[in-house]
Formats: structure tokens, sequence, C-alpha cells
């Protein structure tokens, strides 16, 4: 084994230029994987990770239908004593409750039709970030305060300012009139127009009396970090809420498949992208593997003619491409980390990233995703497309005749 | 001398199939590369004319009319009268196809049951069937049939929503000129099934008669939406509209919709970017190839220049070989990627895929646009790079000093 290693490493180096060129290609071709898979899959843990910090959370428990009809009457029943208990039996301590519901908020000029979010005063700054988006005034002082936050554009469109008073006006749970008058104590501002001029925000107590809820609210939102566990919380949550039948406990990619659908959709059209470079990269360095059996037909008679069995001249080739493989992608994997490295310590922006970023509620630069799936996934694929081209020229040995190889040139 | 210049293209010409299955090789390469280029070019072409399309027929048209202010503040006090004379001589423009009047305000659709927020809008059904989506897109009931219709057209999913179907009854509540809040009862007197679910649950439609009415607005509209009869006389007409308009808003789709306009920025630069790529991928096999070609033709490139062969036709000669190659490759790359766009008919079904689709505003098939833009890039990268690559080889080959070329085995 030794000696064939040996034999394979000169075998290599007889021809440098053309090793070398062969081996950047390979490098070339991991560096560019490396990059572009990572960046891909830090763009998305970005749009997952903004998507469940901002307000969505990263589970929830919902009425059985509540997620694609969301009417007021799918509710859970005592659910401030439910969101306790899951709290208590899971341990975990980002849970907060809110009930939903849908009214004509007027103030003294305006009038504007937005989702009315009731919400735990001293919890839902754990699962949201839109407390902490609070830029004039405060949150809630507690739950069954008479206070209203909105968002900045809706405050702009309503023509309010901090401590106006907003009359609401919708239906409650029993389809009763469901009115209110409240000041405003905050607005928040999350940068994104849309975002801030979809709901108000009161305090859920005020919420259950308003709209006559009688205990009741809508989800019971669960945030983590490590959105990578949502399967591990979910059991948790599962076990914790004991047997309710009409209760389903939702994850990020349940509560809103838009995005991981559109994730899905860029990945697939990414790899078919990767596996076409890869079969080019194959293609332009087939050429060398062959070239190296071809121009080597004297001597390989010469080989067998002492004897060597073709399996074993098969073998030294095989090995000669799969030491120019590795080395080349060791180095390349070398340079991706190093590259992905970098903007991963310093963020990544490219054009018209903060715009895009604003629509969609991101930070405006991407990290790449520093894991082993997203640094070895190119290179794998690279070295099973070059291992399958090198097979080719091992075995055109097979049909060498010792006699005939020897008096070519 | 013109003779010479034949005798190296038949030379350049047999050199390039001295070693067939070589050959081959980088031909497949060369191929897939261009066959991978033009069918990305062609897809992202497809993805962005569909965003296109899809922006301009979901209600944002070409350009659009508006009273200054309207668009950070979208309320019934941002209305322009319509029947005024500057507005008509601007529309009579002749890039102008079609140009719809509609008022278009915030508003409560209430069921017996259910309410929900929307956008209301009051169109004239005679332009508006010419303008956007509506029109086609009813699956249920019919269009309105007159500008002063008293019915109301609302999606299917806002229909399932509000636990209402057609010929029931729904309230609509907005607020009207006077700052006063309106609500009247309408007949739902058709349904429609768009694309997109936001556009099935954002808007409730109806006629602009009944909204002027309902409103109290008299001549007022709150847009004009314009299409034009070539999408790419855009900002010329918008200039003009402009200068006849100083005291309305008037703005290019890109402005309306810059979610599509940002899509489309992106695709055109990552294309270009994916051209290069591809183009690197195969630069390694096409420069080892050809070097290979050279190093194992020296003695006879000795011999040439012994002879009193030019070194400038020698490197003619390996850079018309890298030529042939090149336009070889390309015919038949650009051959399979025209049959293969040929082959998926209307595109690729990405269904699989839906609500992602939306978020990333696109439809449920997606079809491949082959343009003779594209093409002439794709091809004219391949080409450019190709040959100044291949300088590298050619040169080499021109410098050999005869004694020690000739010498060599």
């Amino acid at each position: 084994m030794g000696a064939t290693f040996r034999l394979a490493w000169r075998n290599l180096w007889r021809n440098p230029r053309r090793t070398a060129l062969t081996m950047c290609a390979i490098a070339f071709g991991a560096v560019l994987l490396i990059f572009s898979i990572g960046l891909q899959l830090g763009q998305y843990d970005m749009m997952i990770g903004s998507n469940v910090r901002i307000y969505q959370g990263l589970l929830q428990i919902q009425h059985l239908g509540y997620l694609t009809d969301p009417k007021i009457r799918s509710s859970i029943p005592n659910i401030l004593a439910l969101t306790q208990q899951v709290r208590d039996r899971t341990g975990l301590k980002n849970i907060s409750a809110r009930a939903n519901g849908f009214a004509l908020v007027s103030s003294a000029k305006r009038t504007y039709a937005t989702a009315v979010v009731g919400v735990e005063s001293a919890h839902e700054q754990r699962v949201s970030t839109l407390p902490g988006l609070v830029k004039q005034g405060r949150f809630f002082s507690a739950d069954n305060a008479n206070e209203v936050v909105i968002g900045a554009a809706l405050a702009k469109n309503l023509q309010v300012a901090l401590g106006d008073e907003l009359t609401l006006l919708g239906s409650a749970r029993d389809g009763a009139v469901a009115a209110a008058v409240l000041p405003v104590v905050g607005i928040f501002e999350s940068g994104n127009v849309d975002l801030d001029r979809s709901m108000i925000q009161i305090p859920i107590a005020t919420f259950q009396d308003v709209f006559d809820m009688e205990g009741h609210g809508h989800s019971i939102v669960i945030f983590e970090e490590d959105f990578k566990k949502a399967a591990l919380f979910k059991s948790q949550v599962i076990q914790a809420l004991g047997t309710q039948a009409e209760l389903v406990v939702l994850t990020w990619d349940q509560l809103q498949p838009g995005l991981k659908e559109m994730i899905d959709l860029d990945y697939s059209a990414g790899w078919f992208m990767y596996i076409v470079l890869v079969a080019i990269i194959t293609f332009s360095i087939l050429n060398t593997f062959l070239m190296s059996v071809l121009e080597r037909t004297r001597e390989f008679g010469i080989m067998l003619a002492l004897g060597y069995k073709p399996f074993n001249i098969g073998r030294l080739v095989m090995l000669e491409a799969l030491i120019l493989t590795l080395f080349a992608l060791a180095i390349g994997i070398a340079i991706g980390v190093a590259i992905n490295a970098y903007f991963y310590h310093y963020g990544l922006t490219f054009q018209g990233m903060e715009e895009m970023a604003k629509i969609y509620n991101l930070p405006a630069s991407i990290k790449p995703q520093m894991s082993v799936n997203a640094i070895l996934s190119g290179p794998a694929l690279i070295l099973a497309f070059t291992s399958i081209a090198a097979l080719y020229p091992a075995m055109r040995i097979r049909l060498l005749s010792p006699v005939e190889a020897m008096r070519k040139i | 001398m013109n003779k010479g210049y034949t005798l190296v293209a038949a030379l350049a010409w047999r050199n390039l199939w001295r070693n067939p299955r070589r050959t081959t090789v980088i031909l497949f390469a060369i191929v897939l590369g261009a066959w991978a280029m033009i069918v990305m070019a062609a897809y992202a072409r497809g993805m962005s004319k569909q965003v296109f399309d899809n922006a301009i027929d979901n209600l944002t048209g070409h350009i659009q009319i508006h009273a200054p202010g309207y668009l950070e503040d979208p309320v019934i006090d941002y209305a322009f009268d319509s029947a005024q004379t500057t507005l008509k001589t601007a529309l009579s423009d002749p890039e102008i196809a079609q140009f719809s009047p509609r008022v278009r305000v915030p508003a409560v659709v209430a069921s017996e049951r259910e309410s929900q927020g929307v956008t209301l809008l009051g169109i004239d059904p005679v332009t508006e069937a010419k303008m956007s989506f509506l029109r086609k897109s009813i699956v249920a009931g019919n269009f309105f049939v007159s500008a002063r219709d008293p019915g109301v057209i609302i999606g299917k999913k806002l229909a399932e929503r509000l636990e209402t179907a057609l010929g029931r009854r729904v309230v609509i509540m907005t607020q009207d000129a006077h700052s006063k809040i309106a609500d009247r009862g309408f007949r739902v007197v058709g349904i429609f099934d768009a694309m997109m679910d936001a556009q099935e649950t954002g808007f409730a439609f109806i006629s602009l008669g009944a909204a002027r009415q309902m409103l109290n607005l008299e001549n007022r509209v709150s847009e004009i939406a314009i299409k034009l009869h070539d999408p790419a006389h855009t900002d010329a007409t918008l200039e003009r509209l402009k200068l006849q308009l100083p005291a309305l808003d008037v703005r290019a789709w890109y402005k309306l919709d810059m979610l599509a306009k940002l899509f489309q920025d992106t695709w055109e630069g990552s294309t270009f970017v994916w051209h290069l790529i591809v183009f690197l991928a195969m630069g390694f096999g096409i420069v080892n190839t050809i070097l290979m070609a050279v190093f194992e033709r020296t003695r006879e490139f000795g011999l040439f220049q012994a002879l009193g062969l030019k070194p400038g036709f020698i490197l003619l000669q390996v850079w018309l070989e890298a030529l042939l190659l090149l336009i070889i490759g390309l015919a038949i790359g650009n051959l399979v990627a025209w049959l293969s766009v040929l082959a998926t008919g209307d595109g690729i079904d990405v269904s699989a895929f839906g609500q992602g689709l939306e978020m990333a505003k696109l439809s449920k098939v997606i079809p491949f646009v082959l343009t003779a833009r594209d093409l002439l890039i794709a091809n004219a990268v391949v080409l450019i790079l190709g040959l100044l690559t291949c300088l590298y080889p050619a040169w080499r080959a021109a410098r050999l000093v005869p004694a020690h070329a000739i010498t060599r085995i």
C-alpha cells in the first residue's frame, strides 16, 4: 500500500502544471459551493429567525382549525391558567398568551379597520420583539389596564399621538357589539410599514372584557432561540398540555407554510445549479484523468508484462484521482471556510438588500451558516462526481493487452 | 497569404479531431455549460416576466395617478377630480392603451357572522375589465353589468372567511368624504378566484357609481391606473404625464410595487454572476485540454518553426482550434437548451411550493422565456472569455524555441 501510494503521489506530479490546473478547478468548485451553500443557509436562518422573533414565535398552541380559519369563536378556554400550566410543566420561560380580534379603530379624525391583539403585559416581551420596539411611550402596565399600543404607521394614518384616545368597535365572541375607548400609551416602530399598520395591541384581560371572551384566548405563543429544536420543544409542550383533543401545537413552518415553501423552492433551485456546476467541473477534469492514463499506455503495458494485475493498476489510477481530489478539496475547504468565517464575523451586504430587508423584516446583512452540513455538503458532492469520473479511465486499463500496449508510444 | 490562412484553418480543424475522445469530453463540458447558462437565464427571465406581469395585473398597471399624499396615507381625503380637462388631455396620450379610474379606500366587510378589513375598490366595469385580473378571475356569479351596479364582488377565500355566499348580503363600512362612517348593504353578485390568497382576502369590489354615491365623492376618484401599449415606453410616457399633471402624483409600477422591481433586479444580476461562475468551471477544463494538445505537439511546432512558419501563425492555429471547439460546443449547447426550453412547454410546474410562491410573487407554473439578448450574453461570455483564456496555451505554443522543441520527444 505504501508503495502504491508513493507511486500515485509521484505520478501526480509528473505534469505539475496539469495537476495544478485540475486542482484549481476542484478547489474553485469547493470554495464556490461552500460560499453559496453557507450563504443560502445563513439567509434562511435569518429569515426564519426574524419571523419567529418579531411576532409569530417558534410554536403556537391554537384551537384546531384556527390557523386556516381564524374565527373569534375557535378559542382556547381558560387560556391564562393553561399558559401558566404549560410554563410550569415544561420549565420553558418564554411563553405568552394572546387573543385576537378585529375592530374598527377610530380617532377623532379617522377610522381604520385593523386586527386587535390582546397580550399578556408581563410576558409578551419574552416571545416578541415588538414590545421592545416601542419608540414612544411605554408598554402595558397591567393585564387589565385600559391602554392601547399601536404601530407608528397606523398612528400616522389615524393622526393620533401619545395620550390620544381611540374608539374600538368590533364584534364580540358571542356576536354582540364590542366597544371600548382606550388611550394610546405606546407607539411601536418595527421598520416594516405593513406590520406597523396591521394591528393594535391591548392587555389581554382588557381584551377578554371588551370582546366578552369569558376567559378564552386564541393562541399560546412559545419562543426559543434555537428553531432547529422546534420538534423537541413541541413534544414537551404536547406533554405539558395533557389530553386536550381540540388543541393543536404548531411549529413555525406550520404557522407560516409560505416561508418554509419559499425556502424549499429556493433551496431546490440552488441544488439544481450546484449539481450542474459540479457536472461541468467533472467534465473539465475528466480529460486530465483520461490523458494521464492514455499517455502512460506503454508504461502500463510494461507493468502488466511484469506481472501487475489490471486491478492493481486501476487502483493506482483511482488513488491518483482520489489524492488529487482530496488535496484540492482540502485547499478549497480551507479557503471557503476562511471566506465564510470572515463574512460570519463582519456580515455580508449587497445591493438592494436593505430594501428587501425592510420589506421582509430582516437585518440588513447576512451571516453565512457555519455548520458541518453547510461546509461539507458541497465538497461531498464534488467528491462523489469526481470518483465516478475517475472510474472510467481506471476501467479502461482492463482492456489493455501488454504486448500491444508496450508497442505504443 | 490568403492561402496561408486557409491552411491554418484546415490544420486547426484536423488537429481538433486528432484525439476525438478528448475533444468529445471537453465538448460535453462546454455544451453542458452553455445549456446551463441559457436555461438558467430563461428561467430567471421567466420568473422576472411573471413577477412583472403579476404586478401589472394585480391592480397596479404600468402607471398610476393619485392625489399627492394618497400613497402614504391611502384614505378618501386624498381624492381628485377625474373629469378635469387637463387630466382628460393627458390621458389621450397615444401610448396609453387603457386607463381605469378607481375609488380605493380601507373598509370593513361584515356578514351576519364575521367581519374583515379589506381594501374597497370602486371600479368602472368597462375599463377595469381590460385592466386587471378581476374580470377573468370570476368563478361564480357575474361581473358588474353597469357603472352603477349595486352589487359587490369578493374573493373565494374572503367569502369562506365571512361564511357568506353568492346572492347573500354583506355590509360594507368605511369613512366617507365628510369623515363620517358610511355603511351600506351590498348583495354578493360575483366571486373571484385569484392566483394569490392575499388578493382573494384583501379586496372587495363595488361599482364606481355605487362607491361615489356611498362616499359622497361626486366626480372624484382615488386613483387612475394606466396600461400602455408597450411597457418599454413606461418612462417616456411617465415623463409626459408628469409634465402635464404637475398637481398630481404620477408614478410608474416600479415605484408602486418596489418588491417586484427588486426581484427583477436581483435576477438580472444573479444571472450574469451565474454565467461567470459556469464559465470559470469549464474554463479550467478548456485551458487544460488545449494546453495538453499543445504540449504533446511540441516537436511538431518546433518543426513548423524550423521550416519557417512564423510564431504568429502557430498562435493563430492554436487559437483557431480553441475557437472551433467553442463554436461547436456553443452550437450544440444552444440547440439542446432551445430544445429543452421547448420541451417544458408552458413552463415548469412548481405548485408543490404553493404558498412560498405567493411570498415570492410567482405563479404555480414558471415559464422559460428565451430572449435574443440573454442568448447573446451567454454566448458572448463563453466566446470572449474562452478566447481570452486560450491565449495562454496559444502563446506558450508560439514561444517554443525550435531547436529545443525538435529535440524533445
